[in-house]
Parts: C-alpha cells; sequence; structure tokens
C-alpha cells in the first residue's frame, strides 16, 4: 500500500525523522484557517498516490491565508494522473538551501534491501540518474545485519554528505531504517532531503510504500487505506476478501491463481482484437477454493460493473476438481437469481472435468455458454460482449 | 531422474496436524511420497493416521522439531504448511537443522521475513523453493506440495514456473507427454530458488529433454534466466510470459524506476526470452504447441 506525503511524515515524525507536519484540510476554508495559524508564507500540496504533483499544478506557494484558500480552491478541483484531490497538506514554507535525495527499497533482484542516495538533485533525481549515474549511490544492504550506526556512517560517507551535516545525516539514516524495518515498508523515500537555513536536515516531502502481507503485526497502518479513493466495486471486492483490480474492457473474467487470470486477460485482449477491440473488464482471482459463496460473490461484482457485456469463468480444477467448481457456478447463479442478466462463458479443465461440463449441461442454464478450451471460450466471451453493443 | 526430489526422498511436514497440512498430507501420500513424519512442537510425541496409495492406514509421528524429525527419520525434505506469522521462525529452524530441501507453500509472507531468511540461508545446506508457491512435483515418483498429482504422469518435460495454475494448465496441455520434474517457484517478490537454478538442474539432468518455463511481470527474473540460457543451457527452452495486458502498477517514487530500469513488462521479458533464442508462445496453449513440435522431433 502507497502512502500519501501526510501519512509518510507522520511515519517519520513517529519514528524520530525530522519533518513538519503541517495540516491535512479537505476544504479551501479550513485551507485559510490552517494558513492563518501557521502564519507567514505557507505550501499547500495536493495529497494523492502519485508523483509529479508539482508539474501538475498540485503544489502553489501561498503568501497570505486569502491567497492560501485560493491556491486549495483550485487544487482540490484538480485531478492528478486519474486520481482526484480531496486533500490538501498545508505547511510552512521552509525553502532548503540544498535539496539531496534519499530511499531505502527492497531489492527484488538481489533479494536483499539498497539504499539509493545523492547529494545532488533532489525532486529531479531521475535526471541526475540519467546524466550523470555517478552522483547516485546504490549501496546494497544486507538483510541479515541491516543498518546500525557504523553502517550509517559509511552510508553517509558515500554518498558524500557536507561535514557540517554529517552526525545530522548519520543519525536521519538510522531513523529512516527503522521506518522502514518497523514498520514493514517496502520503499521509503524522502525526496527532497532539504538543507534549510542553519544547517538543518528536514524529510520536506516523503513517500513510503507498505507491504500488505505484514497487516497481521501492523495494526495501525488500517488507518491509512484512503477508502473513499477506491472504485466502488474494488470496496465491495475488497470487503469480500476477493483479489480483484477494476479496468476499462467488456469480458468481465473470473478465474482461479493469479496467474492463469493474468494469462486470461492476455487471452481474452488477443481474441478481442477479432470483434472490434473487445478487453477485459477486470481481473479477479477467487484462488484455489473456487466454492460457490465465492463464485456468487465473485459474479455479483462483476455484474453489477456497468461496462461489462459478457463474463468469461475460465477455472482450472486442481484441488478443487471442476465437478465442484461447476456446482459452485450453478448455486452460485441461484443466489443470484435476475441479478444474473449476462451471458456466461464457461472454460472449465483439469481434474474431474466430464464430470464438471455435464452438471452445467444438465442445470441447462440459459445463460450459460460452454466452451472446451481457453482460447475458444475468450473468443466466444469477446464475440458476445461485441453482440451486446459494448 | 529427476531434480531435486524423487522417489528416495524422505519428507516431513511443518504444520502436518493443521487444516492444510493435514489435507496435503493425505494428498502428497496418495502421490506416492515418502512421508516419515511431521513438526508441531505443542503435539511433539504424538501421531497422526493417514493412509498410503494402497489404502493402508500409516501412522506418522509428529516430532517436536526439525532437528528431532531428522535425527529420528532421515528426512532431507521438509513442506511447510505454517501461517505466515510463523514461517521465517520455521524456516529459520529447518536451516539450522540442516534439511536439503525446504518448500514453503505459505502465501501471505512478510517480504522483509523472507529477505531476513534468505541472508539467513545464504551458506547453509538448505535448497529454499518459495514461499507463496504449489511446491515440487516428480510424477509418479513423489510431490512436496500441492500440485494435483493426477494431471500428467512422467516423461521428458521440465517445468518452471512462477504460477501456480499456470503450472496446472501447462502440464494439463502436455499430458500425452509427461514431466520429469515441475516446479513452481512463487511469485514473491523474494523467493528461494529461481528460474535460473531450475534451468541449470534441468540441463545437468538427463531425463529432462526440452524446458518450459513460465514467467509473470514484475522483477527481472526472466530477464536474468534469458542471459543464462544464452550461456549455458543446450536443450531447447520454451516460454511463456503472463501478464501483457495487466495494469500498470502505480508506481510510487522515482527509486523503483531507477533500479528496475525497463525490466519488468511482459514485452520486455518476451524480447529478452527470444533475443536468447527461447520460443515464446502468446497464449498458453501456443507454448504447449510450441512444446509439442519440439518433442515431436526429438
Amino acid at each position: 500500500m502507497d502512502l500519501m506525503e501526510y501519512q509518510a511524515k507522520e511515519l517519520f515524525a513517529k519514528h524520530g525523522v525530522p519533518t513538519t507536519l503541517g495540516t491535512v484540510v479537505t476544504t479551501a476554508e479550513e485551507a485559510k484557517a490552517a494558513a492563518e495559524e501557521i502564519g507567514g508564507v505557507t505550501v499547500i500540496k495536493a495529497q494523492v498516490k502519485a508523483g509529479g504533483r508539482g508539474k501538475a499544478g498540485g503544489v502553489k506557494i501561498a503568501k497570505t491565508p486569502e491567497e492560501a484558500q485560493q491556491h486549495a480552491e483550485a487544487i482540490l478541483a484538480l485531478t492528478i494522473k486519474d486520481l482526484p484531490v480531496n486533500r490538501v497538506l498545508v505547511t510552512p514554507a521552509t525553502p532548503p538551501v540544498e535539496e539531496y535525495y534519499f530511499s531505502f527499497l527492497l531489492d527484488r533482484s538481489n533479494r536483499s534491501y539498497l539504499c539509493i542516495a545523492s547529494v545532488e538533485g533532489g525532486v529531479e533525481i531521475e535526471e541526475v540518474a540519467k546524466t550523470n549515474p555517478d552522483a547516485v549511490k546504490q549501496i546494497a544492504i544486507d538483510a541479515g545485519t541491516g543498518v546500525d550506526e557504523a553502517k550509517a556512517t559509511a552510508i553517509v560517507d558515500e554518498v558524500g554528505f557536507p561535514a557540517e551535516l554529517r552526525d545530522q545525516a548519520i543519525a536521519m539514516v538510522q531513523s529512516l531504517w527503522t521506518v522502514f524495518t518497523e514498520e514493514d515498508a517496502t520503499l521509503v523515500e524522502v525526496n527532497p532531503l532539504a538543507r534549510l537555513e542553519g544547517d538543518k536536515l528536514e524529510a520536506l516531502d516523503g513517500k513510503v510504500s507498505l507491504d500488505e502481507n505484514a497487516d497481521f503485526r501492523q495494526a495501525e497502518h488500517e488507518q491509512f487505506e484512503d477508502k473513499d479513493a477506491a472504485d466502488p466495486l474494488e470496496a465491495k471486492a475488497k470487503a469480500k476478501g476477493l483479489n480483484y483490480v477494476k479496468l476499462d474492457g467488456s469480458v468481465g473474467i473470473i478465474g482461479n491463481g493469479a496467474g492463469l487470470v493474468m494469462s486470461t486477460l492476455d487471452v481474452v485482449a488477443y481474441a478481442g482484437e477479432a470483434h472490434g477491440g473487445q478487453k477485459p473488464a477486470n481481473f479477479l482471482d477467487i484462488g484455489g477454493g473456487a466454492s460457490a459463496q465465492v463464485m456468487a460473490d465473485g459474479l455479483d461484482v462483476i455484474l453489477n460493473d456497468e461496462q461489462v457485456k459478457s463474463v468469461f469463468v475460465n477455472v482450472f480444477g486442481g484441488i478443487t476438481s471442476c465437478d465442484a467448481v461447476a456446482n459452485g457456478i450453478v448455486s452460485a447463479l441461484d443466489i443470484l437469481g435476475d441479478e444474473a442478466n449476462k451471458p456466461l462463458v464457461v472454460r472449465l479443465d483439469g481434474n474431474n472435468v466430464e464430470e464438471g461440463r455435464r452438471i452445467l449441461a444438465e442445470a441447462d442454464h440459459p445463460l450459460v455458454v460452454i466452451e472446451q478450451t481457453m482460447d475458444g471460450a475468450a473468443d466466444k466471451a469477446a464475440e458476445l460482449a461485441a453482440k451486446a453493443g459494448a | 531422474m529427476s531434480i531435486f526430489l524423487n522417489k528416495d526422498s524422505k519428507v516431513i511436514v511443518q504444520g502436518i496436524t493443521g487444516g492444510e497440512g493435514t489435507k496435503h498430507t493425505r494428498l502428497m501420500l496418495k502421490a506416492g511420497t515418502n512421508i516419515v513424519g511431521g513438526v508441531n512442537a505443542r503435539k511433539a510425541g504424538t501421531t497422526v493416521t493417514h493412509q498410503d496409495p494402497d489404502g493402508n492406514d500409516v501412522q506418522l509421528p509428529v516430532f517436536g522439531s526439525v532437528a528431532e524429525a531428522i535425527k529420528e527419520t532421515g528426512a532431507d525434505v521438509s513442506v511447510a504448511f505454517v501461517p505466515p506469522a510463523f514461517t521465517k521462525d520455521a524456516v529459520i529452524e529447518a536451516i539450522d537443522a540442516e534439511i536439503g530441501l525446504l518448500v514453503i507453500i505459505t502465501e501471505g509472507v512478510p517480504v522483509q521475513d523472507s529477505a531476513e531468511f534468505w541472508a539467513y540461508a545464504q551458506g547453509k545446506q538448505t535448497r529454499i523453493i518459495g514461499p507463496n508457491c504449489p511446491g515440487i512435483i516428480t510424477p509418479g515418483e513423489a510431490l512436496a506440495g500441492i500440485t494435483p498429482a493426477t494431471i500428467s504422469g512422467s516423461g521428458p518435460v521440465g517445468l518452471v514456473s512462477k504460477s501456480g495454475t499456470l503450472t496446472y494448465q501447462m502440464m494439463f496441455e502436455l499430458k500425452d507427454f509427461g514431466f520429469s520434474t515441475a516446479i513452481g517457484i512463487g511469485g514473491d517478490p523474494i523467493i528461494g530458488t529461481t528460474h535460473i537454478d531450475a534451468l541449470e538442474a534441468f540441463e545437468n539432468d538427463p531425463d529432462t529433454k526440452a524446458i518450459v518455463m513460465i514467467g509473470e511481470i514484475g522483477g527481472d527474473a526472466e530477464e536474468k534466466a534469458a542471459a543464462y540460457i544464452q550461456e549455458h543451457v543446450t536443450k531447447p527452452v520454451v516460454g511463456y510470459v503472463a501478464g501483457f495486458t495487466a495494469p500498470e502498477g502505480k508506481t510510487m517514487g522515482h527509486a523503483g524506476a531507477i533500479v528496475s530500469d525497463g525490466a519488468g513488462t511482459a514485452q520486455g521479458k518476451k524480447e529478452a526470452l527470444e533475443a536468447a533464442g527461447v520460443k515464446v508462445g502468446k497464449t498458453p496453449s501456443e507454448t504447449a504447441q510450441l512444446m509439442r513440435e519440439i518433442l515431436q522431433a526429438l
């Protein structure tokens, strides 16, 4: 889960990383009041989970509370990378003397962690990485030993922080490592890491990504979920414990296993090319179990997607045999009743497939079309979606 | 012959008394696996009752630790069905006991736990497969994991895949030829055995004549495997990559983009594999067809 700037800063503050929290507001009037309270020049910053906020007009400097209100009004009306701006952060304007970049992240390729840091750039770090790669240090971290004071010192010296900031930087690196490990993060990024007047180091902006697999030991992370920004269908699926991602196409997809479902999206997109460019409407993995209730929950979500014109159920019976899956589909259609109103192309393969197909054939539901192969079923589902006028 | 697992493997189950552990112990026994016991510290000294492939009852001893299980049974493989919160400890226990092969089925292990036990495993005796994987099957000999043993029999194809159900799908598509060994390595960001480890073992296994490699978007494992194939693999390899139309992840920050350097897309992986001489199918069925043509020409 990716966090917004103000949430990242809360975690920074919790673990002793110097930062200024500011005030999060949802209306222009509140922004004005917050600017009044802070006093002086303020910065109004859009809170969305996307980069490039500045370039999109989502970060503005306000000299007066009235200006803060105007900027907040404009920023709250923005949509940045398809994300509506529902909150702005009001912070004191603290112009940096210098800007640095610092991050800890998961290093998938080396099955460990990595520190990426630079004393050049700050905001334009990607540009620096291209034009002057030597200025961007990549320092491997041993996942067994982590970052202690000695490692933090080695990092600070390799990155080349100014001598007068060395002690502050060493302390900050250790605090950021605490954020990374204690919060089960996969990314902790400070950009810019600012040198302020009076040689003070501060995290002016931050990004944190958290590992959802660790939620069982990170009860506090639930508060970071952006419930109002989630797509309503995605929220509904999540409430039912389904692994669902909404897409833009017309063919609803249900399958078991993430790899097979991803593959199903691809096969539907290829098949759709011959039917006026039909595309998959979603990713939905109902997992190995594929019980009647899970099937009903999945169909319920997909059939409520107005863009969906046909549904492709693609299940490989492994541990769960195809007869159980077929019974699940039949019961799911019973549970849904009139709500089930779009054609359902079903492809079953694997364990006990003949019995599964027999059960579906016997039920003879008017909406169900049985296909023998994944490619054939994808073609049929795309054809039906095209016919329904998608 | 096979890789990593055969009929002589002596297998224990960590979490043998739990729901998943019980169910899959039954299925592994049915597949012919020589299961010699299990581990659960709280139920040490008891036994669990299962049936062998002939339907006869077998009593499997439950030990207090992996070390004790190895000492008493000579086990060399462990399959872990342990909840995510306890997986790291279970893995470290198995590594300390010097088990030869550890298959971690558990889904939802925090990635920092995986990073930690992977670092711990360096220089030790244990090969790790997983976590979040279906495990490994050498058809007709043994199953250490949850792959349905009924899909395909033994044969000349070696299969390595990130995805569980695509493993099953591919075994099903090529069941008329059969498999030497099929491994699901799991799709988590940090895993033990990689595509490259499996490719190396298949290359050295005389009974494997051709290899199917299934990948997914994310990471750079397939790109690395492509480079490895070009240098070291003489057997024919057919590839498949899932996720061409998957939505691009909302990347946060710049750090990821700098590291991945464009790697990770399905298209990028396909191109890397093709540049290494691997035939890549557009769909699972096309991939199976490419392999079929190779096998028929052998």
